[in-house]
């Protein structure tokens, strides 16, 4: 399909004035000046931040349930995923009925892109990207965080869906199977 | 330099020796790739007799990553974040073009309203990044107080993005059959309010630049490619546009319902630096244009096809039911797998047409890829531009083409 372009309109040679470049300098100049008294729009960061949306995409961290539990289940799925594979675990049985969590759990956080993938893909919901932006160490061990680090950055993280209530709460099993029914199973 | 080439003939002839001594003496120097006006690693050998220059060659590859053989490692999804750091003034525009290959190779049809978010998108990073030149260019040519100017609008947009897809500059925004999120509330009404607030605000800037005498003896005249010479170097974008040839993937080729859009191509008659900026100028006028448009009639519905093979299932769903589970392991591990066939798919990039090739043999990575980068191409013009100008001008000409060193070297 042949283009129509549109023609950008060139401004005419300037005239005799313009050769003392003053009615540019002062039509500069008055451009700038009007800005004077508009608001300002520089922040003075650090002393002044910004909010940063709900969905912004930090550090990842690990969340525990409202019962303290951890709620990774090291089903693997998010090393897998990770782009840059800042990822590692190790997993390990564990004793609560849910049978399987992580023994260790270290991300890199000098490889980590902060895609979102792996809050995207996990199935527990266990992991999220926080809202922290500033990483700060001094060696390159520093940067790699274990386990309890990226809990404890994590802290709890309530949920409508209470997956595992059945097994580590059998009181409330009847509560939290009726909504979990109902929602297609 | 014992590599560079032989060098074409100088712009004018070596007046003889009596005449001037230092003339026909030539100096060979290093510019780049730490130089704050090559935009990035770029780094060019330079023949100067005097301040006139008579040969050029960029030198690339400060900035290699082996992306396209990174690719070849990985389900298509997980290549998103990589497009990002392609043009890093444009990640959602990359994005984008990605999907869009895909996409087509796997013959899928995004619904409607992924369709729109994904033109809006496209336009918000043309604005964003011809934002970005025009301050960095003005900057480098001494006019130092438009760089504040753009910079404002441009952090109107990269907060747009910032609440759009959880990051500033790493986009990561687009997923085979649709989007990674939906609008977020109010968004709408905030761009909507920069689409009217914002051709002031470039009316100012064209205020500062466009008349001025300064500016126009730095830029008429310098840097000039014909149109011949622009096509024969397969040059796209507006570097190719300000040479005065029509051509605008988004009108040869149109993807993403951009038919049905009202907008303009503007071209440029001369091939200077100047024409290459006022292109730009009017691309943003069309771009604002474009968002208007778009923005008035955003259809509801989903953002992504609604297929168990492609997509992710919905979370409250991965938790509570089995079969959404599996589906969420099998889309992660063994990705989606493509047919087996090669396709070619090209976007109206702010540099220009980014073209994605991919070639799958039926696996849930592409067997190889290929990307297109209109900044890689439009490098090859700087000999031609700046052989015969002074070593001034070069840098005029740099910012007039508008290099992005994430895409040129990938
Ligand atoms: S945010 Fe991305 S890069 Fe970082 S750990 Fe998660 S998946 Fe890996
Ligand atoms: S995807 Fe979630 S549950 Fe699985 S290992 Fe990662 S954090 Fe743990």
């Amino acid at each position: 399909m042949p283009v129509k372009g549109m023609p950008v309109r060139r401004p005419q040679t300037p005239g005799l004035l313009s050769t003392t470049y003053l009615p540019s300098i002062f039509k500069g100049m008055w451009i700038t000046l009007r800005h004077i008294f508009r608001p300002k729009v520089t922040m003075q960061y650090p002393e002044e931040k910004w909010t940063l949306p709900d969905n912004y995409r930090g550090l990842p961290v690990l969340v525990k349930d409202d019962d303290g539990r951890t709620k990774c289940v090291a089903c693997f799925l998010c090393e897998y995923v990770c782009p840059p594979k800042a990822i590692t675990i190790q997993a390990r049985e564990i004793t609560t009925g849910v049978e399987k969590g992580p023994r260790t759990f270290d991300i890199n956080m000098l490889r980590c892109i902060m895609c979102g993938y792996c809050e995207e893909v996990c199935p527990e919901q266990a992991i999220f990207l926080s809202k922290t932006y500033n990483l700060v160490g001094v060696s390159r061990e520093q940067m790699i965080f274990d386990k309890e680090k990226l809990l404890e950055m994590g802290g709890v993280r309530h949920d409508p869906i209470r997956k595992w209530g059945r097994l580590l709460d059998p009181v409330g099993a009847a509560r939290a199977a009726a909504p979990a029914s109902e929602a297609g199973r | 330099m014992s590599d560079m080439q032989p060098a074409p003939p100088p712009f004018r002839p070596v007046p003889p020796a009596d005449e001037d001594a230092l003339h026909g003496e030539t100096m060979v120097i290093n510019m780049g790739p730490s130089h704050p006006s090559t935009h990035g690693v770029l780094r060019l050998v330079l023949r100067i007799d005097g301040e006139v220059i008579t040969a050029v060659q960029p030198h690339l590859g400060y900035l290699h990553r082996g992306m396209e053989k990174i690719a070849e490692g990985m389900t298509y999804n997980q290549f998103v974040p990589y497009t990002d750091r392609l043009d890093y003034l444009a990640p959602l525009s990359n994005n984008v073009a990605y999907i869009l290959a895909v996409e087509k190779l796997f013959g899928l049809t995004v619904p409607p309203r992924a369709r729109v978010i994904r033109v809006l998108c496209c336009e918000i990073a043309r604005i964003s990044a011809h934002l970005l030149w025009l301050g960095t260019g003005a900057l480098d040519l001494g006019a130092a107080t438009v760089f504040f100017h753009t910079f404002r609008e441009r952090e109107t947009l990269y907060n747009l993005i910032e609440s759009l897809t959880g990051g500033r500059l790493t986009t990561s925004y687009t997923r085979v059959g649709g989007l990674a999120s939906d609008l977020p509330d109010g968004w709408v009404e905030k761009l909507r309010t920069f689409t009217r607030t914002f051709p002031a605000a470039l009316d100012e800037l064209d205020g500062l630049l466009t008349g001025n005498r300064i500016w126009m003896k730095r830029t008429q005249g310098i840097g000039v490619i014909g149109a011949a010479d622009a096509v024969a170097m397969s040059m796209t974008g507006p570097n190719l546009r300000g040479s005065g040839v029509a051509y605008d993937v988004r009108k040869t080729e149109p993807y993403l319902g951009y038919e049905q859009y009202d907008f303009e191509v503007p071209i440029g008659s001369t091939g200077d630096v100047f024409d290459r900026y006022l292109v730009r100028m009017e691309e943003m006028r069309q771009s604002t244009r474009i968002l208007a448009q778009a923005l008035e009639g955003i259809p509801e519905g989903p953002i992504a096809v609604d297929d168990p093979k492609i997509t992710l299932p919905r979370k409250d769903r991965v938790l509570t039911s089995m079969e959404e589970l599996i589906q969420q392991f099998m889309i992660v591990t063994e990705g989606v797998r493509g047919p087996v066939g090669e396709v070619y798919h090209a976007i109206e990039a702010p540099k220009g047409e980014l073209g994605f090739y991919v070639k799958s043999e039926g696996d849930k990575s592409p067997y190889r890829l290929h990307i297109r980068s209109p900044s890689f191409i439009s490098l090859q013009a700087i000999e031609k531009m700046s052989v015969g100008g002074l070593v001034s001008d070069l840098i005029a000409v740099i910012a007039s083409l508008d290099p992005v060193m994430g895409e040129v070297d990938r």
